[in-house]
Order: structure tokens, then sequence, then C-alpha cells
């Protein structure tokens, strides 16, 4: 190893270590040990009932759904601010934060107003048969609202360097718009592209504060896995929740691994571009 | 590159319009662009205008004098001001974390830095309702420290000092995550300089990395700040939702809902959504300068 020039390496990885075991660590540690002490054949039949099997399959469908929704949006939203100038495009490159910024209780009291019955979009969607609000649909809404940032941010800025040179090539070749799309462009976005979706993925297998609000919360159809855990918590039910807690820090650590690994990729894709 | 669609090419020397034609980005003619500005801007209305306009909308429909007594009503002042102490507990406390953390990863080389680097990620991909659970079973009654904290007559769960460590957790990644690619492009060329030449870790860190890094940080904060006072899961399990006692913002506006306060709700929801666009706006002008990497979250 090279020597250090630089000091403060003892103290600023001492600070940084300490802080992570004491804010980080440590509670995520007496989270599994509490799961641990549960004993397999009552873990087993509390991750089996219906409810929360209900609770899993409803959260990991709907996340789903809001992905493949913000898939497409988040990529003509990626694609109109890298590659148009239109009036208002920095407001809209502004509001693609909103999500971010705007409190998720917040975000679920609006977009339930929404979607309520009497809501501004509530009424003419009730008109037409598709209620949103207290369904599976408006869980997926809020799921969808508060990940959009997550796909436009990561293929926003792999579509702003797209060298104009393959595409070029590609035309003077005869290649035609679609194909260019689908044969150049595309596979040179996909790697950021499936990383955005994983994180947003993950984020709304997480989501809280925006779904409980529109969600309605009724058992077996439209409750959610995190709030099952609050559920359990609320009626003194420790194990119930730890167990169910702990599904839900796996789910992340497996979405973490697969996020990671697509990240991976677009780098080492990134970085072959570049030789 | 956008500006290459402009005009067409007609009447000119054939070899001129072939190149221009050659140029012509994919999607830069104008049913391609309209196509996909109309979809962009009406799905762009719908998710993300209409929930901020109807927040102002609905906080106000009553009048102004009604948003005021709603605001200065006794317990909201009260979740404003817990939201507020939070807020100045947390950000700098994770502006140190984030600081000694970029500084160690991109500073130095040692074996486990990527594990470190995952770590400090962490809390990022955890929900916020798992982070609550987590601290319940350290510092609750049925937790690691329950017993002795008991016995020594010490209150953190379901009390304030729970609301600040979930919300420490939950933004831990924050500033760190601004700081680290920064940092790491920034290299270390400028310090070992400062190093060589006499001055003393302290100086170089202060006179030389933080003023490199100093919008960064800026940024980071501001992106805390609005986490920290909008956090509603973590802070809703730990906090015991006492009235008037423990409950911030976010959870007064979930407490006034419930009671079929809406208007109400929505009087609480206008503050916090300002304290968002407020964050969104400064970021913005920090990226106009650019201080900051554009379009980083």
């Amino acid at each position: 190893m090279r020597r250090r020039v630089i000091p403060g390496f003892g103290l600023a990885l001492g600070t940084t270590v300490l802080y992570l075991a004491a804010i980080v660590l440590l509670p995520l540690s007496a989270l599994l040990l509490k799961a641990s002490g549960i004993g397999l054949s009552q873990l087993i039949d509390i991750l089996s009932s219906p409810r929360t099997l209900s609770a899993i399959r409803v959260t990991v469908t709907m996340a789903f759904a809001a992905t493949m929704f913000n898939a497409v949006y988040g990529l003509l939203l990626a694609w109109a601010l890298a590659r148009y100038d239109f009036p208002g495009k920095r407001l809209l490159d502004g509001l693609v934060d909103v999500p971010f910024a705007l409190p998720t209780a917040v975000a679920g009291l609006a977009l339930t107003a929404l979607f309520a019955k009497n809501g501004w979009f509530g009424r003419p969607l009730e008109a037409i048969g598709i209620p949103v609000a207290y369904t599976p649909l408006g869980i997926a809404i809020a799921m969808a609202f508060t990940s959009i940032p997550f796909v436009v941010r990561t293929v926003q800025p792999v579509i702003e360097d797209l060298g104009s040179d393959v595409e070029e090539a590609g035309r003077s070749l005869g290649a035609s718009d679609l194909q260019i799309l689908r044969r150049v462009i595309f596979p040179a976005i996909f790697p950021a592209f499936l990383a955005g979706c994983s994180l947003a993925f993950a984020r709304s297998l997480g989501e809280f504060g925006a779904v409980i609000f529109i969600a309605g919360n009724q058992p077996m159809r439209t409750e959610i896995v995190a709030l099952l855990t609050f559920i359990r918590l609320e009626e003194y039910n420790y194990q119930g929740a730890a167990a169910i807690a702990t599904v839900m820090l796996l789910m992340a650590f497996v979405m973490l691994v697969i996020t990671n690994s697509v990240q991976a990729w677009h780098l080492r894709y990134l970085a072959r571009g570049e030789d | 590159m956008a500006a290459a669609n402009t005009g067409a090419s007609g009447g000119r020397d054939p070899a001129i319009a072939r190149a221009d034609w050659i140029h012509t980005p994919v999607g830069g003619g104008p049913v391609a662009r309209r196509a996909v500005l109309t979809i962009v801007l009406l799905l762009t209305a719908v998710f993300l205008i209409a929930p901020l306009a109807l927040i102002v909308v609905t906080g106000l429909s009553s009048g102004l004098a009604v948003f005021w007594r709603n605001l200065t009503e006794p317990s909201t002042i009260h979740a404003v001001l817990l939201t507020l102490a939070t807020a100045l507990v947390v950000v700098p406390i994770n502006i140190l974390f984030g600081l000694a953390a970029a500084w160690t990863v991109s500073k130095f080389r040692f074996p486990g830095r990527t594990l470190l680097i995952a770590l400090i990620e962490l809390p990022y991909s955890v929900s916020p309702i798992v982070a609550g659970v987590a601290y319940l079973f350290v510092y609750g009654a049925q937790g690691l420290f329950g017993p002795f904290l008991e016995a020594h007559d010490i209150k953190i769960m379901f009390a304030v000092p729970a609301i600040f460590l979930v919300s420490l957790f939950v933004t831990a990644p924050y500033v760190a995550r601004e700081l680290i690619p920064l940092m790491q492009v920034q290299g270390t060329e400028e310090e070992e300089a400062a190093v060589t030449l006499g001055a003393s870790g302290f100086a170089t860190f202060w006179r030389v990395t933080l003023p490199n890094v100093k919008w960064a940080v800026v940024y980071g904060a501001i992106l805390c700040n609005a986490r920290v006072m909008g956090e509603f899961g973590a802070v809703s399990v730990v906090s015991g939702n006492i009235r008037g006692q423990t409950t911030t913002l976010p959870l007064q506006i979930e407490l006034l809902y419930q009671d079929y306060n809406v208007v109400g709700a929505f009087t609480a929801a206008t503050v916090l959504t300002a304290v968002a666009l407020l964050t969104i706006v400064i970021k913005a002008v920090l990226e106009r300068f650019g201080r900051v990497p554009h379009g980083s979250t």
C-alpha cells in the first residue's frame, strides 16, 4: 500500500464506522436477533398466514405495476428533457424532483383527494367505472408517484451523453429511425434504464406514507406489507412485526444486490464505450 | 444536439440537404417530438402538477383567516416546532457524518472500502417502517437496552429522542451520497500538495477540501432537511403519536385527517409543500451555477 500523505485516516474511519455501527447496524442487528429468536415453525406460521401472504402479493404486484408505468413515463420524460428544447423545460426538470422533496404523507393526502369519488380525477374515473381510491389501483398510483424520479434521473444523463456519431453512422448505412432506436440507442441506455427501474421497484416495495392514505387498508385486499408490520406493532404482537419486518429487510437486500449488479454492468458498459 | 433539427432543408444544395438529414437526431422530427412532448406534459400535469395545485387550493379553500387559525392552533404550532428541532439536531450531525464518510472512502484506499460504501448507502434502501421497527427492538421495553433504560428511568422510545434517532437513520446517506462521487473525481493531489507544504490536517481540510465541496454539502444538507421534515413512516412507528408532544408535522397531518379536519390537514400539508418547493428551487439554482452535477439526486 502507498504511504499515506494525507492525515486523518484513523479519525475519519473511526467516526464513520462508529456512527454506522450505532445508527444503522445496531438497530438492524437487533431486528434480526429478535426474528431469530422466534423459532422456525412459528416463523413459518406467521409468514404463511393468509393475511401476510395477501399483503406480500398486493405489495409486490402493485410495485411491479407502478414500475411498469414509470418505465414508460420515466423513459419518455428523460428523453424529452435530454433531447428537446421547449418552453418550460427547466420547470419540467424541477418538477421531476417533486416526489423526492414532497413528504410522502403529503403526497398520499393529495393523491387520495384527487382520486376519491368526489375528487378532480376520481369523479370522471368513477363515472366510467374505474374506482381508484381505496382499491389496489390507488396503491399502484401512489407507488408510481413516489418512484418516478428514479427512472428519469438514472436514464436522463445517459441519453444526454449519447454521441451522435453512432446514430449518424447508422443513418448513413440506411437504417430507419426505428431501427436506430431499437439497435443503437436502446441497447446503450438499457443498463441505466434497468438500474432506474429496479431502484423504483425497491422504493415501491417499502413505501408507506403515500400508500396508506389512498389504499383504504382493507385486510386481504388493499393492505400492504409495511402497514401490516405497523398493525402488528400496535397489537403488541412484536414477534409478528419482527418476522414481517425481516421479510421486508430481506427483500430490500435482494433488491440492493440486483440494483448494484445492474449498476456495475451499466458502469462496465460505459467504460467499454470509452475505449 | 437538440439544435440540429431546426428548419427544413428544401431548396438548398442537395448535398447539404443530405448531410442535414444524416445529422437529424432520432426522434428529432416534428411528429415524434410533438407526440412525446404531448404525452409527457399530459402525464406530468396529472401526476406531478395536480397534487401540488390541489394541496394549495384546498389548504386555502376556506380563506386566509381560517388558514391562519389552523396554522396557529397550539398542536400544529407544537408540531412545527418539533419538526424544526428535529431538523436542527439531525442535519448538522449528518453533515459531519457525510464529511467524515466521504473523506474516508474518497481520499484513502483500504481493505473493506467497498463494503463501507455499501453500508453508507444501506439506509437508502431500507423501508422506513423497517427502520422504525428495528429501533423498537433496541430501545423499546422489549428491546436490547429496554430493561437497562427502564431501570434508569431513561425514556427514548415513544419520545422525542426516538424521533431524532430514526431521522438520523433515514437521512444518514444524504450528504455522503453527494460528496463521495465529487471528492473521488477531485482526487487527492491538492490535499497532498497542502500537506507537503506543511499545512496541518485540519488546515488542509478547512482551507483546501471544504471550499471545493461546499456547494455539494449545502445541496446534500438541503435534501437531508427536506427528508427529515417530511419523514412519516419511521417516525410514526417510534413517536407514540402523543398529541401535542411527539407529533411532527407529517404525523399532525394524519391526525387532523383522521379527525375529519380535512382543511386543517391540508393547511399543515401546505407548509411542508412550501418546504419541498423551496428545496427544489435551491437545487435548481445550485445546478444552474454548476456547483453540483446536474440531475444527481
